[in-house]
């Protein structure tokens, strides 16, 4: 510590550029990480909020567009609930709508089709909860969207008329696009098509998406038996967001844009304490001709990589946060959240010191002998 | 921080007579090269520095003057011989041993200082202070020895802002901070002028004398070897004592 942080004030304009470089790089990261919570939030909030376990969906369904393109029987649902570790299991229905306002505004839901009196029911934060037959409660960010309580919205081509009555607590979203709740016959008359007045057909009364399940508090549910009993193919929750449209791609193209930001963070590192390892060989031998052991060497080498990794991130973090203090509300999809960007800090840092671990532990060959006879 | 006692005559057992407590190197032999080539870089070399006595060595180049120097501070294992530094076997093969010893028992004086550039001349005196475990930091008081060498009015200058003279200084002060029994010198005269070059022999023969330090001085320069107590000679290897 002693020559590393004298060695990091003496040669600092070297030592900010270098850190200017993480710097940059944790900016990125702060900017990718905002990014992927927020597109994870846009596209699954509306999943990730409902209090449930697992979806039974139609057995052999494709699993990235299980949403879309899954039909089960309304009797998956008792088969469900009669299984062990099961609290709770609910008709669940899932549609994406193109709608108006009587005022003209276009907007998107993504309709879920609940029991008003089941658990998947929502709390509101303003209005009144699910209810009425033609009543819908939308998540706030269809307000920012110009939604207003009470407005009346028609759905393009089916002219079905929802009324909004209340607002969900948080942000749910599905797809990006605004989730509204619906009673589940009005969620099936839309998914089947049936223009309003028209009697629902009995076929359509008995479609449903999937069965919500609610595992008691816990438990586990044994999926395969169940799907076994009702004849259904289970998603975990967790497993269910990759059947939301576009959440694979977008978070795998963003996870491999954050693992090749990691691998140039601890390549930069590498590269600059490779060089700097042998800028300092003679240094290095004068040390070790004075009784430097390999470890204080090594040890001192390492810290000064560490106090200028942790501070360039440090910066780097604090100017991202910033940064995504100004984008947050502005419509991009961008979340800050604190955990995931101390770990891709943590993530930066150490990588970072592997890197430059990878490049002083060279040092530790240099023969002392050298410092003698005019090598320097 | 205190000055190391220097032994006296009355307290010498047979163990510890004086020459022990300097360097004594016996028939110490070094090979470098491989199987295809060698260099006998030292052959058969007896050498004996009492402390308080300055001893220099002169030769050609590639005569096995750095060998030399390498050998008794342990910085390379003699192929045949034993080197004792202060009664320490300095031909472990432990490497870390010798470098403890190394920083317990031997100061290097390097051609031109070998400063660090970072450092200032006070830092560079508390660096050897700070490289062993915190239960062995002792030695002398940085400012006061910067003081004793006459660099106390810049101290807290960097290596580029001094002479030629007075990085020299500040290398010779180095090399005593941790109190060693031995130190070896390593041309402390190649880049200055004349004038300087007897001011930093001179110094470095008073240290010797007033700490009780065995001196090795490695040097090209005939002019100041008349402030030395012995000179040898060395050529292809081999160490006698000069004419």
């Amino acid at each position: 510590m002693f020559l590393a942080i004298r060695e990091l004030s003496f040669a600092r304009l070297r030592f900010a550029l270098m850190g200017a470089v993480i710097a940059l790089i944790a900016v990125l990261m702060v900017m990718l990480s905002g990014l992927s919570v927020g597109l994870v939030r846009d596209g699954v909030s509306g999943l990730q909020n409902l209090p449930v376990t697992s979806f039974a969906f139609a057995h052999d369904v494709q699993r990235d567009s299980a949403f879309s393109r899954s039909v089960v029987d309304l009797s998956a649902v008792d088969e469900w609930s009669a299984q062990p570790g099961v609290a709770e299991a609910a008709p669940f229905g899932n549609t994406l709508v193109n709608t108006r306002t009587d005022r003209g505004t276009e907007i998107d839901l993504a309709l879920f089709g609940v029991q008003p009196d089941s658990f998947l029911s929502p709390s509101v934060s303003q209005g009144e909860r699910l209810g009425t037959e033609d009543g819908i409660v939308v998540s706030p960010t269809a307000l920012d969207a110009g939604l207003r309580m009470g407005d009346t919205v028609t759905i393009d081509r089916l002219g079905t008329r929802l009324r909004v009555v209340g607002v969900t607590e948080q942000q749910d979203t599905f797809g990006h696009v605004d989730v509204a709740y619906v009673p589940l016959a009005a969620w099936q008359a839309i998914k089947s098509g049936t223009a309003p007045g028209t009697a629902l057909p009995q076929r359509a009364a008995t479609e449903i998406t999937a069965v919500a399940v609610r595992a008691d508090d816990g438990k586990s549910v044994d999926l395969s038996a169940g799907d076994t009993a009702a004849g259904t193919e289970s998603l975990t929750l967790k497993e269910s967001y990759g059947a939301s449209p576009g959440y694979t791609a977008e978070t795998t193209t963003l996870q491999l844009i954050q693992g090749f930001l990691y691998a140039i963070s601890a390549l930069v590192a590498g590269a600059f304490f490779a060089v700097w390892a042998i800028q300092r060989k003679p240094e290095v031998a004068v040390l070790r001709a004075l009784g430097a052991s390999t470890g204080w060497v090594l040890r001192d080498a390492l810290t000064q990589a560490l106090v200028l990794l942790a501070a360039a991130v440090a910066v780097g973090v604090g100017i991202g946060l910033a940064l995504g203090a100004l984008i947050t509300g502005s419509g991009i999809p961008f979340a800050l959240s604190m955990p995931s960007i101390s770990a891709a800090g943590v993530g930066l840092v150490v990588l970072g010191l592997i890197g430059a671990g990878a490049a002083v532990i060279r040092i530790t060959s240099v023969d002392p002998a050298t410092a003698l006879g005019g090598n320097r | 921080m205190s000055s190391r006692p220097a032994p006296t005559a009355s307290t010498a057992s047979a163990d510890d007579a004086p020459e022990r407590l300097g360097l004594v190197m016996r028939a110490v032999s070094l090979r470098h090269g491989n199987a295809a080539e060698t260099v006998q870089a030292l052959d058969d070399v007896d050498l004996t520095v009492r402390p308080g006595e300055l001893a220099a060595v002169v030769g050609p180049s590639g005569a096995g003057k750095s060998s030399l120097l390498a050998v008794a501070g342990g910085l390379a294992r003699p192929d045949h011989g034993t080197v004792t530094v202060a009664g320490q076997d300095m031909t472990v093969p432990s490497r870390r041993t010798r470098t403890e010893l190394r920083r317990r028992h031997v100061g290097f004086v390097f051609q031109s200082g070998n400063l660090l550039p970072a450092l200032t001349a006070a830092d560079q005196l508390r660096l050897p202070l700070r490289l062993g475990p915190r239960s062995q930091r002792s030695g002398r008081d940085p400012l006061e020895l910067l003081a004793d060498v006459g660099m106390a009015d810049k101290a807290g200058r960097r290596p580029h802002q001094l002479s030629g003279g007075e990085r020299q200084r500040v290398g010779i002060a180095r090399a005593l901070v941790t109190e060693p029994s031995v130190l070896l010198v390593d041309e402390p005269t190649a880049a200055l002028d004349r004038a300087r070059s007897h001011e930093i022999v001179q110094l470095l023969a008073h240290e010797a004398r007033q700490r009780s330090v065995a001196v090795v001085m490695v040097t090209h320069d005939h002019d100041v070897l008349q402030y030395c107590d012995t000179v040898y000679e060395m050529v292809d290897g081999k160490l006698a004592a000069s004419s």
